[in-house]
This record gives structure tokens, C-alpha cells and sequence, in this order.
């Protein structure tokens, strides 16, 4: 009997094969994979620019295989807007963490969002500095201990996280905003399906577009794997809730 | 034209087509001229929502070891200071003022005309050295008026911009970086940024000499301040004095040579800045210890006038101390 053989599941091109320097459990490796199958299924390798600023975000360059610029901490959106403005055939995105988006570049996160960009944001929200080794992000939940609120965040010091979809749904300029999670198959899916929104926003030239990522961060935050996509799902969803904050008829 | 306008026109005659600005004192002319030339010319106009965006749209614009062009039009600090003219920045604009072991080519204009030469000859050197270019001006030159002639572009054959990122298609991709975690890696980069420094060094000084022949005293100054020394030499002269000027048109490189040239048979050097004193240490490398290097500087904002060199001149000559 014949068997024909099917290739169901493979490496997307343009993810490289090697091995990641994401620690265990970590979230990061998924939204790579999600962009790179994203930017296959577009066949807009040849075309996209990736911008990676200071952080565990800073290696994508060696995951993706596309043309990729370094920003200095907090400052992608601002290189991206360089970079488009001057390339606007390019499909240029920017890929941060929480301590770059929502603290040190929120100024650079709001302007870009507010002048309505073409350029896509995956923003990865893990509620902490991970590659600085666990402090508190702009993001730490109230009473989520980090080695700089070791007490458990406090509002009264530290006040209160910032809730980045939210905030910048409130722009003009900002056509596609959404928040998903990556800590089981569902919320994969629902991801992936929102970066290919966040994508297809800019291509059609509809304006800004940003995906927050709720992503678990075991290191971190001290757990085992299977603790931390618990956490995300009763303790960060319950702040940061999921959805599409906005989203553009055309898309 | 103002310095500030005249230095947006010759950028754009030089062939900048992107302009990445934030508007502040004394340089806001600037980006108010580029916002209504370029979008003529079919360029891109941003006003950035602050100076640390701009420079960051213009890295994504162009890519690290940046051939672009920052001017500096420098006014009276630290901090905020005040918005009257100063050379205060020069330690920043010509030691590498940021983090890491780096130079940039600074170009320091004296009057108008020669700005709009040395911006349209810093975009050449930018893409020839894949470099950041500075034009150093300082408030009195950006808001300064006077009648300015645009020349054609050089036309120097510039190299291929083969590294920056266009979308990989039909190449290999490119990667614009600064991250070297690896000390052996990272010196590798540094000695490949110094090679092109070196290369700098050798063949983009520039320098003005003014009646330094017959001189005693030479006065050293750059931007506003040599064009003030410039009537003060011509009233000194006219009372009987001996009195030169060497005016350093690249500050970096820093014309050394000029100075271990003629330092043996000098009777002193006064170095005059509108700044407490960064320049002449560049000059005392220079003479290397053949002759007394005498300063005389103004700050936070206050421009020293011809009298005031004159007269601190004529005290050096009657050796009043």
C-alpha cells in the first residue's frame, strides 16, 4: 500500500535554525516563530525590516532571517519611522519588551502611535526586566515581588502598571491595537491571527499597528513553566484583559 | 539668508532629501526652513517629538556609523543654560562626546558663506567615511544674516551604500548593529571605526593662517569668535602691533602640525573661546611646550567684542601679567 507523505508542520523560512537564547518556558521563541510564519505566509521576507531594541527582544536578529536594525533602548519606534518614511515599500516592525515600550520609549510609543505610522509594534508584556534579571517593570503587577520591589509592587511607591493597548487605543493615529496571550495552543492561535491584523494594517496603509503580547517569564518570575502560564492566565489576564482594542473595518 | 537657513539650503543642494528635527533655540530657523523646501524638492519633513527621537528616526534612516550630517548651533550652558551664543559644546562635539571610543569630523564655520560650503562637503565626507559629520555653529551663525552664493554639488564619486537596509531581496541580509558581547568582537569594531579616524586624521584637516608670518602673538580662535579676532588683528596692526591668527576649520581632526610648525619662533599663542577653556588644550598639544599658550574666554552666552581681544592682546605684548 502506498502511503502518501504530507508535510504538515515545518520551520518557516525565515526563522533560522538555531537554538535561542530564551530561557525555558520563556515566550519570546513563540512570537518569533509567530512573526516569521507571518512574514512566509505575506512572501514579504525581501521586504520587511525588523527593529530590536535593548532587552531579551535585542537577539531577534539572529532568529529572523530579514534585514534588522539594533535601536538603542526604548528608541525603536522612532529608527522604524526613519526607516519608513524614507523606504515606505518596506514592511517595518519593531519588537520590544515592557521595560523598553511602556518605560524608557513610551514617549517614542506614544508619538509614533499618535502621527499613525506604518510601522507594527509586537510588544512583549511579561510583567518584568527579564534580561536585566527580574526588576520591576512599568508593567509589575501590584504585590508581584521583583529584586527592586521586593516587598511586592506597592502603589503607594511604585504606582500602578501601565496598560499600553488601552492607553494608545485612545490615539488617532492608531488603527490596530490589540492584546493577546501565548501561554496555551488557543491564545497562540489568537495571537498569531492579531499580528497578521497588526501586518495587514500597515500594508494596506491604514495607519499604526500594536500587539501586546501577555508572555510568561518562569525566570523571572521564580515559577516552574506550568506555574507561570497559570500566573498569566489568573493574574495577568485579570489586569491586562485580552481583545482587540481597535481594529479597522478593512482589515 | 540666516546661517540656520542657509545651512538647510546647502543640505538640500548637498542632496538631503530627510530631515529628522526638533525645534529649539537657536537653531529653530532650521527646521522651519526644511519644513517648507523639502516637501518642494520631494523630500520627507518630520518634526520629531523630541531631539533623542530625531536622531533615532535619522539612525533608522540611514543605519548605524551614520553618514549623516548634525548640526550643532551651540548655546550657552550646562544644562539648560541659556539661549544666547556659546562654543561651549566643543569637548562634546570634538572628543566623542557619547558613550564608547569615537570621533566625529566637525566642521567650524566663520561666516555664512563658508557654512554653506562645509554642509555641502560634510554630506561628501559622511557617505565617504560612513560617518556622522558635524557642522559646529553657534548662535550668532545660525541667526546671523548675510548674502550667501550657493555653489554646485562637488560631484565626488561616492561608494555604494551597500550595507544599508532596503529589504533583502536578491542579498544576503544586512544587520545594523552596536551589541558586541564578545570584548574580542567588539575591539575588532573599534579598531575598524579608529582605522577610518586615522584616515581622517591624514586627509580632512582644514585651517585658515592669517597674517601669522611676521606674527608675535598668534590668536587662535574658530567660529564667531575668529571673525572678532579678524577686526581686532586689524586694529592691532593699525597701532603697530604684530598679530596673526591660525582659525582651525576642522576641529577634529585638529590641525596640530600648523602649531608645531610655527610655535619656535613665537613669542606666545592666545587662545580666545567663548567657552572657560576646551579648545586650548588641543592647542597646547599642539605647541607641545615651545611657547606660552596664553587664554582669554567668555561664557554662558556673552560674546567677547573686538576691544576686549584687542586689549588683552596689547596686554600680553607689554607682558603685563
Amino acid at each position: 500500500m502506498q502511503v502518501e507523505q504530507v508535510k504538515v508542520f515545518t520551520r518557516p523560512k525565515t526563522l533560522r535554525p538555531v537554538v535561542t537564547h530564551y530561557c525555558p518556558g520563556c515566550g519570546h521563541g513563540i512570537v518569533a516563530r509567530l512573526i516569521a510564519e507571518i512574514i512566509d505566509e505575506f512572501g514579504i521576507a525581501e521586504k520587511t525590516v525588523g527593529v530590536a531594541p535593548v532587552g531579551c527582544s535585542v537577539l531577534l536578529y539572529n532568529y529572523l532571517d530579514i534585514d534588522m536594525f539594533e535601536a538603542a533602548h526604548g528608541r525603536a519606534p522612532a529608527v522604524a519611522t526613519g526607516c519608513k518614511r524614507v523606504h515606505p515599500e518596506l514592511a517595518v516592525f519593531t519588537y520590544q519588551g515592557d521595560g523598553d515600550f511602556a518605560s524608557i520609549g513610551t514617549a517614542e510609543a506614544v508619538h509614533a502611535a499618535a502621527r499613525g505610522e506604518l510601522i507594527t509594534t509586537i510588544f512583549i508584556n511579561n510583567a518584568i526586566y527579564g534580561m536585566t534579571g527580574g526588576q520591576m517593570a512599568p508593567t509589575t503587577l501590584l504585590g508581584q515581588k521583583t529584586s527592586t520591589s521586593p516587598q511586592g509592587r506597592n502603589s503607594k511607591v511604585a504606582g500602578f502598571p501601565i496598560r499600553m493597548a488601552e492607553l494608545l487605543a485612545t490615539l488617532e493615529g492608531a488603527k490596530y491595537i490589540a492584546r493577546t496571550a501565548v501561554h496555551d495552543p488557543k491564545n497562540v492561535i489568537q495571537t498569531k491571527k492579531s499580528i497578521r491584523r497588526a501586518f495587514e494594517t500597515q500594508l494596506k496603509g491604514l495607519g499604526y499597528s500594536m500587539v501586546e503580547i501577555l508572555s510568561q517569564c518562569p525566570i523571572g518570575w521564580h515559577m516552574t513553566p506550568p506555574e507561570s502560564t497559570k500566573w498569566v492566565q489568573e493574574k495577568m489576564m485579570q489586569y491586562y484583559p485580552l481583545g482587540e482594542f481597535k481594529i479597522s473595518k478593512e482589515v | 539668508m540666516t546661517g540656520n537657513e542657509a545651512i538647510a539650503e546647502a543640505a538640500i543642494q548637498a542632496g538631503c532629501r530627510h530631515f529628522f528635527g526638533y525645534p529649539i533655540t537657536p537653531q529653530s530657523e532650521l527646521p522651519e526652513y526644511m519644513s517648507k523646501r523639502l516637501p518642494e524638492v520631494g523630500g520627507v519633513f518630520l518634526q520629531a517629538e523630541s531631539e533623542v527621537a530625531a536622531i533615532n528616526m535619522l539612525f533608522g534612516a540611514a543605519g548605524a556609523e551614520l553618514p549623516c550630517v548634525i548640526v550643532n548651533i551651540m548655546r550657552g550652558g550646562p544644562g539648560l543654560g541659556g539661549i544666547q551664543p556659546s562654543q561651549s559644546d566643543y569637548f562634546q562635539a570634538t572628543k566623542g562626546g557619547g558613550h564608547g571610543d569615537y570621533h566625529l569630523l566637525v566642521f567650524a564655520p566663520h561666516t555664512i558663506q563658508e557654512a554653506v560650503s562645509l554642509t555641502m562637503d560634510a554630506f561628501d565626507l559622511a557617505d565617504k567615511y560612513r560617518n556622522p559629520v558635524m557642522v559646529l555653529g553657534d548662535g550668532n551663525m545660525g541667526q546671523m544674516m548675510e548674502p550667501v552664493v550657493f555653489k554646485k554639488n562637488s560631484g565626488l564619486k561616492l561608494p555604494e551604500k551597500r550595507w544599508a537596509l532596503t529589504g533583502a531581496k536578491g542579498r544576503p541580509v544586512n544587520l545594523i548593529k552596536s551589541l558586541y558581547l564578545d570584548p574580542q568582537a567588539l575591539e575588532k569594531h573599534n579598531l575598524e571605526i579608529n582605522r577610518k579616524i586615522q584616515e581622517m586624521i591624514a586627509n580632512e584637516v582644514r585651517v585658515e593662517t592669517y597674517s601669522v608670518e611676521d606674527a608675535e602673538i598668534v590668536i587662535v580662535a574658530y567660529g564667531t569668535v575668529a571673525r572678532i579676532a579678524k577686526t581686532a588683528i586689524r586694529v592691532l596692526r593699525e597701532r603697530g602691533f604684530k598679530v596673526g591668527m591660525i582659525r582651525p576649520i576642522t576641529v577634529f581632526p585638529f590641525p596640530y602640525s600648523t602649531f608645531e610648525e610655527i610655535s619656535g619662533d613665537l613669542r606666545k599663542f592666545l587662545v580666545v573661546e567663548m567657552s572657560l577653556g576646551q579648545m586650548v588644550e588641543d592647542v597646547k598639544l599642539g605647541v607641545c611646550g615651545k611657547a606660552p599658550v596664553e587664554f582669554y574666554g567668555r561664557t554662558g552666552g556673552v560674546v567677547p567684542t573686538y576691544d576686549e581681544i584687542v586689549t588683552e592682546t596689547e596686554r600680553l605684548f607689554k607682558g603685563v601679567p
